[in-house]
């Protein structure tokens, strides 16, 4: 039962990271790789903030809005200076590594005297059930306000944008101006679920953004995979339980055995094969109707 | 209405690849002109169409609609006076999208959007008018994802798109070529009744000579980057396919190699 409450809220705090992936990587069709960046980002403004006497809530705000700032950085190279948008999002990446170290002043930073997020709020009795009850209202709220804000005028622009850039340009809108502001956004929660992931954890760590965008991914693929992909709010909650899905497998194989340092090969591996099913999907089809 | 004034595209300027695809071109078109385009490959119609809707800078002069210079404005701007369609029926549409997006999209062509949501049930109401004017069923599918439309379909679509908020100017890229034709005369017979209801200016590239006569008030023919041919009113009416490839002859002169000819 513990193990069942720290996969699932484990899974929700990460579910924002996954929503911020399925924003580029599915709404904008960009695989943005600034979210290795802004990730720890997050993690260390939060921490800093923390330690520095901030209360939570204007300190996961702070981390957000420091998130966004990164992902306006890698849409101004690729949108002005016509940077490839991945090779954009891994220069951002590197850069705020160093940026991490600075924020934080070292490379790992201890949250276990302050008051966090989960302390401040203490419902649910026990520690896993703070963060699972805590990160479900997190989650419901961005979920609504992704919701809302991709039915707007503007978040059918950005949507658009990602879908046919030709499109939405005979249409009268700036394509640049929606790229930055998707990376904004994006990142904006991944910054979130960084700060969120570290407050549960009880420290930031500048290496702790290593694989997030595969997680990320992972997450996307899962959820569309088992849960559909029909309309937006459908993609929305799909990506949501595709976080706690991955959080689930994960759980599962280190149970049975897996020793830790084998999870990312094993998350990578687990994505090729998602990324490559569609084709697989198509071959075995043809093979058959010979 | 379009005032197109010595403009000059050259692509891939100083390599082996060097082209020079418009020279110097003038062209006027007066408000409610309906223009058939037409010449061979490579002849610039349709460096002419993206020139004037700002896909690339020209290099040389100016293009003003409207009484605006819009030489300078970068391509999403210029969609306040411009409605497209593409010769790529893909290109036209965003296929993910609801046809309810994208109409909502449109519906607001040209202006800034806002936090508001982007369609209501009145402009539900509305849409579902307007696509019972194409005849396609499309009314009672407003929430189908456009990717499941048929080329016919998106194209018509597209062209409703481009004309639901009044454009100074309608460019049409050769929008029928890849329709299967009985689609493609569809397609033209709405191009044709949109025009004409409207009176919109438009400017439509096409590579079927019966077409370009059949169509519109006026008729220019291409060739190497320039106008060789521009006649309009009775005279164009009165053109057949066989007085086009005469005028065409002629006027291109002794440049003319056979080969080049790709009219058909």
């Amino acid at each position: 039962m513990d193990l069942v409450v720290s996969t699932v809220s484990q899974g929700l705090l990460w579910a924002l990271l996954a929503i911020g992936v399925y924003l580029t990587f599915r709404v904008l069709d960009i695989a943005d790789l600034t979210v290795e960046g802004s990730f720890p980002l997050g993690a260390a403004v939060a921490a800093s903030l923390l330690t520095a006497g901030w209360q939570p809530i204007p300190a996961i705000f702070m981390a957000c809005v420091a998130g966004m700032i990164s992902g306006v950085v890698t849409g101004f190279l690729c949108t002005k200076l016509k940077i490839p948008a991945l090779l954009a999002g891994i220069l951002t990446m590197i850069a705020l590594y160093s940026v991490n170290l600075r924020v934080m002043g070292k490379a790992n930073l201890p949250l276990l005297q302050q008051e966090t997020i989960f302390t401040i709020f203490p419902v649910g009795g026990d520690k896993s059930m703070t963060v699972l009850i805590i990160g479900a209202v997190v989650v419901l709220l961005v979920s609504l306000a992704c919701y809302w804000f991709f039915g707007t005028e503007i978040g059918a622009a950005v949507r658009a944008t990602g879908n046919n850039p030709h499109m939405i340009r005979a249409n009268g809108i700036d394509t640049d101006v929606m790229i930055v502001l998707g990376l904004l956004l994006s990142n904006g929660l991944v910054a979130i679920s960084g700060a969120l992931v570290a407050q549960s954890n009880g420290f930031a760590d500048v290496g702790m953004g290593v694989g997030t965008i595969v997680i990320g991914l992972a997450s996307v693929i899962i959820g569309e995979v088992l849960f559909g992909t029909r309309s937006f709010k459908n993609c929305l909650i799909s990506v949501i339980l595709g976080s706690i899905v991955y959080r689930a497998v994960i759980a599962i194989v280190l149970q049975m055995g897996m020793p830790p340092n084998d999870l990312k090969l094993f998350t990578a591996v687990l994505v090729a094969i998602a990324l490559s099913l569609p084709l697989i999907q198509a071959r075995w089809r043809k093979m058959r109707m010979v | 209405m379009l005032d197109i004034k010595d403009i000059s595209k050259t692509f891939n300027p100083g390599t082996i690849t060097e082209k020079l695809a418009l020279r110097k071109l003038s062209l006027h078109l007066a408000p409610g002109d309906f223009v058939t385009v037409i010449g061979g490959n490579g002849a610039g119609k349709s460096t002419l169409l993206n020139s004037i809707a700002g896909t690339f800078p020209v290099d040389t002069g100016s293009i003003t609609i409207a009484g605006t210079d819009i030489t300078k404005w970068p391509e999403y701007k210029r969609a306040k006076f411009i409605g497209r369609v593409f010769q790529d029926p893909m290109m036209g549409t965003a296929a993910n999208m609801m046809i309810e997006e994208n109409l909502a999209i449109a519906s607001r062509r040209g202006r800034t959007p806002t936090l508001r949501w982007s369609s209501s049930d009145k402009e539900r109401g509305h849409f579902r008018e307007l696509l019972a004017g194409l005849h396609l069923g499309l009314e009672d599918r407003l929430e189908s994802k456009v990717g499941l439309l048929s080329g016919g379909q998106r194209q018509a679509l597209t062209l409703l798109m481009a004309t639901m908020v009044r454009p100074q100017l309608l460019l049409l890229d050769e929008h029928t070529a890849a329709l299967d034709p009985k689609t493609a005369e569809k397609v033209l017979d709405l191009t044709r009744k949109v025009v004409e209801e409207q009176q919109l200016t438009t400017l439509m590239i096409t590579h079927n000579m019966r077409d370009a006569l059949r169509l519109g008030n006026r008729l220019i023919m291409m060739y190497d980057g320039r106008i060789l041919v521009d006649v309009a009113g009775e005279e164009k009416k009165n053109l057949s396919v066989k007085d086009l490839l005469a005028m065409f002859e002629k006027a291109a002169g002794s440049e003319l190699t056979s080969d080049s000819l790709l009219l058909s």
